[in-house]
C-alpha cells in the first residue's frame, strides 16, 4: 500500500476527466479546419475556453492554452519583456525570488541573452513578500523602465499563498504590467483572474487533476504579448499550434470540478494536513514546519501544504527510505542530474543551507486520506533515525 | 540481502545489478553523481560520469524494476581523488585514482552511507572474484581473487580494499569474460550492451593528463638532466609532467645524444628536474612502498609473492617484508629486474589467484651486485 504524498508534484487524473480525454480522442478533427468536424472539434475547444475562464473569473477571450504552466510563464516573462521593450524601451524586471524556475530562468536568460536587468523581491521568514517592498521597488522613476512584475500566487515549495490583489494594485498604479502563477493555488484557494487585478496569470491541467500536457496563460485583452512560437496563427496569433481538443476538454473538466469542490476540499485538506503536521510536531525528532504554519489556516498556506524541516538529514535519504516505507513524497526543491539542490526558496526565506538540506515536502490532493497522514507518522521515526546516520557517515 | 548497486551507466554495472537481482537480492541503483559540473553529453568514448551516463543507468533500472537514486559525491571525489591526484604529481609521484576512487569513494564513502541507509553490501562491475574460505577457526573469510578473463582483470584496482570493505563488496562478473558480458547485457535487452568501453581517467575526458596538470598546476618551467653526467640536456614546462618510464614527449636535441634512447629514470618535485638516462638506469628490483592495506590478515615475515606495478601489468615473483619498526613500511625484492616503476604507483601482491594487499610505492633501486655500483632512483618521499 503505497501512500502518495506528492500531489503538488502532479495529483491523479480524475475519472470525469479521463472519460472527457477518451471521449475526445475517439473523434477526428483539427480545431481550424473549416468542415463539419473541424467545427466539431473547435465546438469543443470554444465551450472548454468559456468553462475554464468561468471558473478562473476571466473572459474566454483571455485564455491562451499552452501545453503547461512552464510554457505559459515563458511565454508571459518573455513574450512581455519582448513587448515592452518594443513600446517602451522597457529592460527591467521586477521578480520574487522565490519563484518557480520556469520564471526564474526565464528572467535569467533575458538577463544574459538580451541585458535585461532584475529587482528581487525577497519573502520573509514565512514566504511572504512584502507589498510595500514592491511599491518601493517601483517608486519614483523606476516604473516607467519596468516591463513586468512577477510574483507567484502560492509557493510551489512552502506554500505561501501571496496577497495577490494589493501587489497587483501597486503594479497597476505604477503602470507595470503584473503576471502571477497560479499553479498551486487554482482549486486550493479562491482565485479570480479579474478581481486580483493581474495582467497575465499561468495555470495549469495536472495540478487539478486534469492530464499533463495543457494549460493556460490568462492575458488581459489589452495585455500585449510577442509570441515565441510561430505557425498557423492559433490562441490569438501569440501560441501557434495545432490545438489540443482532447486535452483541453479534460483541462475543463477537472477544473471545473476542482473549483466546484473547492471550499470543501480545502476544509477537508486543512483538518488532514493540520493532523500531519502536529502528528509531526509531536514525534519529538526535532521536526519544525518552514514558513509559518497556524492551525485551520486555508488563506496564508495552501490547504495541502506541509512542508518539514527534519534537522541533522540529507533530503535524499529521506526521500528514499520514506519510498522504501511506502510513502511517495518530495523535497520540494530541483534536481540537476538527479543530485538534490538546497531550496532557492528556503535560503530566500532565511534559512541556512544547512537547515535547507533537511527539506521534506508532504502534499496532500482530492485523493488523500487519514491513511496517508498515518502512513507517515508511522514511518518517520524509523525513517529519521537512520537518515541521521546516513548523514553522519558521509 | 540489501543490495546497493553501483550503475555508473556502463555496460558492467549493468549487468551487475542485474546478476545480483537474479541472485535474489533486493537491489537498489545508485549513480554516483561525480563532477561538480557534470556535462550534458559524453564528449569522446573514453569519457563517462556525464547526465547522459546518469539516464543510461536510470533506463538500465527502470528496466530491471529497480529504484535507482543519484547520490551526489561530487566533494568527497573532488578532495580524496581528485586533489590527491593533482598533489601527487606535484610531489613528483604517479598516482592511480582508480585505487583511490575504489578505497575512499566506492567501497568508502558509498558504502557506508549504503550501510548507514540499512543496505547490506555494494555490488560493482569490476571484474574480479570474491571467494568465501572457511578457516580453521571455523571463521568463513573473504578474499579477493583475479577474475578468470586475464585481459579485463581489475583485482588490481582493487587491491586497496582491506577485510572490512571486502566483507560488504560483490563482484558479480569475476567469471564471465567482457565478450560474454556484452552478449547478456544484449540479451536482456540493455540500451547500454554496445556502448564503448570507458578508458583512462574518467576525470580527464580528453585523455591528456599532462594537460590536465598544466591547467591545475600551472607552467613551471625547468631543466631536464642527464642522470649519470648530472649535465644540463634540456627543459621541460614542469616535472609534475613526466613519469619514471617516459620515452615521449622529452623534447631532446638528439645530435647531443649518442643515438641511444634516453628514458625519464627519475622526478625531482622539489628542485623541478627531469632526470633522464639510457634504458640500463630504469632497471630496478627493489621497491619500497607504504599506506600498506591488507585484504586479510597482513603477512609476517618474508612472504612468497607475485607482485604487479601497473594495471594490466605482468606479475613478477618476489619476495614481501613489512619493515620491522614501521608496519606501514612494505619492501618487496623482485626476482627480476622490472623497468619503469615510478614512486606513486601501487604494487598489489597475489598469492596464486589471490590478493594478499597492496601499497604504494615511494622508492625503488637495485640490489648491489659484484662489479657493479648501486644506484637508486626516485627520491625518497616521507609523509
Amino acid at each position: 500500500m503505497t501512500a502518495y504524498l506528492d500531489h503538488a508534484a502532479t495529483t491523479p487524473m480524475r475519472e470525469s476527466a479521463r472519460a472527457a480525454w477518451l471521449a475526445q480522442t475517439q473523434r477526428v478533427g483539427n480545431p481550424s479546419s473549416l468542415h463539419s468536424s473541424g467545427r466539431a472539434a473547435r465546438a469543443v475547444v470554444e465551450e472548454s475556453r468559456e468553462q475554464i475562464a468561468a471558473a478562473l473569473g476571466a473572459r474566454p477571450s483571455e485564455v491562451v492554452f499552452t501545453s503547461g504552466g512552464t510554457e505559459a510563464d515563458n511565454l508571459a516573462i518573455k513574450g512581455t519583456y519582448a513587448a515592452r521593450r518594443a513600446s517602451v524601451g522597457a529592460s527591467r524586471l521586477v521578480v520574487s525570488g522565490i519563484e518557480h524556475h520556469a520564471v526564474l530562468d526565464s528572467v535569467e536568460h533575458l538577463v544574459e541573452a538580451e541585458g535585461a536587468t532584475v529587482t528581487w523581491l525577497e519573502p520573509d521568514r514565512c514566504g511572504h513578500i512584502s507589498v510595500d517592498d514592491l511599491r518601493s521597488a517601483l517608486g519614483g522613476d523606476s516604473a516607467a523602465g519596468t516591463a513586468l512584475v512577477s510574483v507567484m500566487w502560492a509557493n510551489n515549495e512552502v506554500g505561501t499563498v501571496q496577497r495577490v490583489p494589493e501587489l497587483a494594485a501597486v503594479a497597476r498604479e505604477a503602470g507595470v504590467p503584473f503576471h502571477t502563477d497560479a499553479v498551486q493555488a487554482v482549486g486550493q484557494v479562491p482565485v479570480n483572474f479579474a478581481e486580483s487585478g493581474a495582467d497575465l496569470m499561468t495555470v495549469t491541467a495536472h495540478k487539478v487533476g486534469g492530464p499533463v500536457g495543457i494549460g493556460a496563460l490568462l492575458v488581459r485583452r489589452d495585455a500585449a504579448l510577442v509570441p515565441l512560437s510561430h505557425g498557423g496563427g492559433q490562441e490569438r496569433q501569440v501560441r501557434s499550434g495545432t490545438v489540443d481538443a482532447a486535452g483541453i476538454r479534460a483541462f475543463a473538466v477537472a477544473l471545473d470540478e476542482a473549483v466546484a469542490e473547492r471550499e470543501a476540499s480545502a476544509a477537508r485538506l486543512t483538518a488532514l494536513r493540520d493532523r500531519l503536521v502536529k502528528g509531526a510536531l509531536a514525534l519529538d525528532l526535532g521536526i519544525t514546519v518552514s514558513g509559518c504554519w497556524h492551525e485551520a489556516d486555508a488563506s496564508g498556506r495552501l490547504p495541502s501544504n506541509a512542508h518539514l524541516l527534519v534537522p541533522g538529514c540529507e533530503g535524499d535519504s529521506l526521500l528514499y527510505l520514506l519510498d522504501a516505507a511506502g510513502v511517495e513524497c518530495s523535497t520540494g526543491s530541483a534536481c540537476q542530474a538527479g543530485v538534490p539542490q538546497p531550496s532557492h526558496v528556503l535560503l530566500a526565506m532565511g534559512y541556512t543551507e544547512r537547515e535547507a538540506r533537511g527539506a521534506l515536502r508532504l502534499s496532500l490532493g482530492h485523493t488523500s486520506t487519514d491513511a496517508d497522514v498515518d502512513a507517515v507518522l508511522a514511518a518517520l521515526p524509523g525513517v529519521v533515525d537512520r537518515a541521521r546516520r546516513a548523514s553522519g557517515a558521509a | 540481502m540489501r543490495v546497493v548497486a553501483a550503475m555508473s551507466g556502463g555496460v558492467d554495472s549493468a549487468v551487475a545489478a542485474a546478476r545480483m537481482l537474479d541472485a535474489g537480492h533486493d537491489v537498489v541503483g545508485v549513480h554516483l553523481a561525480l563532477s561538480r559540473s557534470a556535462a550534458t553529453l559524453r564528449e569522446s568514448a573514453r569519457g563517462c560520469c556525464t547526465i547522459e551516463d546518469a539516464g543510461d543507468a536510470r533506463r538500465v533500472a527502470d528496466r530491471l524494476g529497480i529504484p535507482f537514486y543519484v547520490w551526489d559525491m561530487a566533494d568527497r571525489f573532488q578532495r580524496d581523488v581528485m586533489d590527491d591526484f593533482v598533489a601527487e604529481y606535484r610531489a613528483g609521484r604517479t598516482p592511480n585514482p582508480c585505487l583511490r576512487c575504489n578505497e575512499s569513494i566506492k567501497f568508502a564513502a558509498l558504502l557506508d552511507r549504503a550501510v548507514a541507509l540499512g543496505f547490506d553490501a555494494v555490488a560493482t562491475g569490476h571484474y574480479a572474484q570474491v571467494v568465501e574460505r572457511v578457516g580453521s577457526d571455523g571463521v568463513v573469510r573473504r578474499e579477493l581473487h583475479r577474475a578468470v578473463d586475464s585481459a579485463k582483470d581489475q583485482s588490481y584496482v582493487l587491491g586497496v580494499l582491506d577485510a572490512d570493505q571486502l566483507a560488504r563488496a560483490f563482484f558479480p562478473l569475476g567469471d564471465t569474460t567482457k565478450p560474454q558480458i556484452r552478449e547478456e547485457a544484449a540479451a536482456r535487452g540493455f540500451s547500454v550492451a554496445k556502448k564503448p568501453d570507458s578508458h583512462d581517467i574518467c576525470f580527464i575526458a580528453d585523455g591528456d593528463t599532462r594537460g590536465f596538470l598544466t591547467r591545475e598546476l600551472g607552467e613551471q618551467p625547468g631543466e631536464i638532466v642527464d642522470a649519470t653526467s648530472g649535465e644540463v640536456v634540456g627543459s621541460h614546462a614542469g616535472a609534475y609532467g613526466f613519469t619514471v618510464g617516459q620515452r615521449r614527449g622529452l623534447g631532446l636535441d638528439r645530435s647531443s645524444l649518442d643515438g641511444e634512447p634516453r628514458y625519464v629514470v627519475g622526478v625531482e618535485a622539489g628542485a623541478n628536474r627531469v632526470l633522464i638516462g639510457t634504458q640500463d638506469l630504469l632497471g630496478v628490483d627493489v621497491i619500497t612502498a607504504e599506506h600498506a592495506r591488507w585484504c586479510g590478515e597482513a603477512p609476517t615475515g618474508e612472504v612468497r609473492v607475485g607482485a604487479q606495478i601497473r594495471a594490466h601489468g605482468e606479475e613478477i615473483p618476489a619476495w614481501a617484508e613489512l619493515d620491522v619498526d614501521d608496519p606501514d613500511v612494505l619492501r618487496v625484492r623482485l626476482d627480476s629486474r622490472v623497468r619503469g616503476v615510478a614512486p606513486g604507483q601501487s604494487v598489489v601482491l597475489y598469492d596464486g589467484t589471490r590478493v594478499v594487499g597492496s601499497a604504494t610505492i615511494t622508492a625503488t633501486s637495485l640490489r648491489e651486485r659484484v662489479g657493479e655500483p648501486p644506484h637508486q632512483v626516485g627520491a625518497r618521499h616521507t609523509k
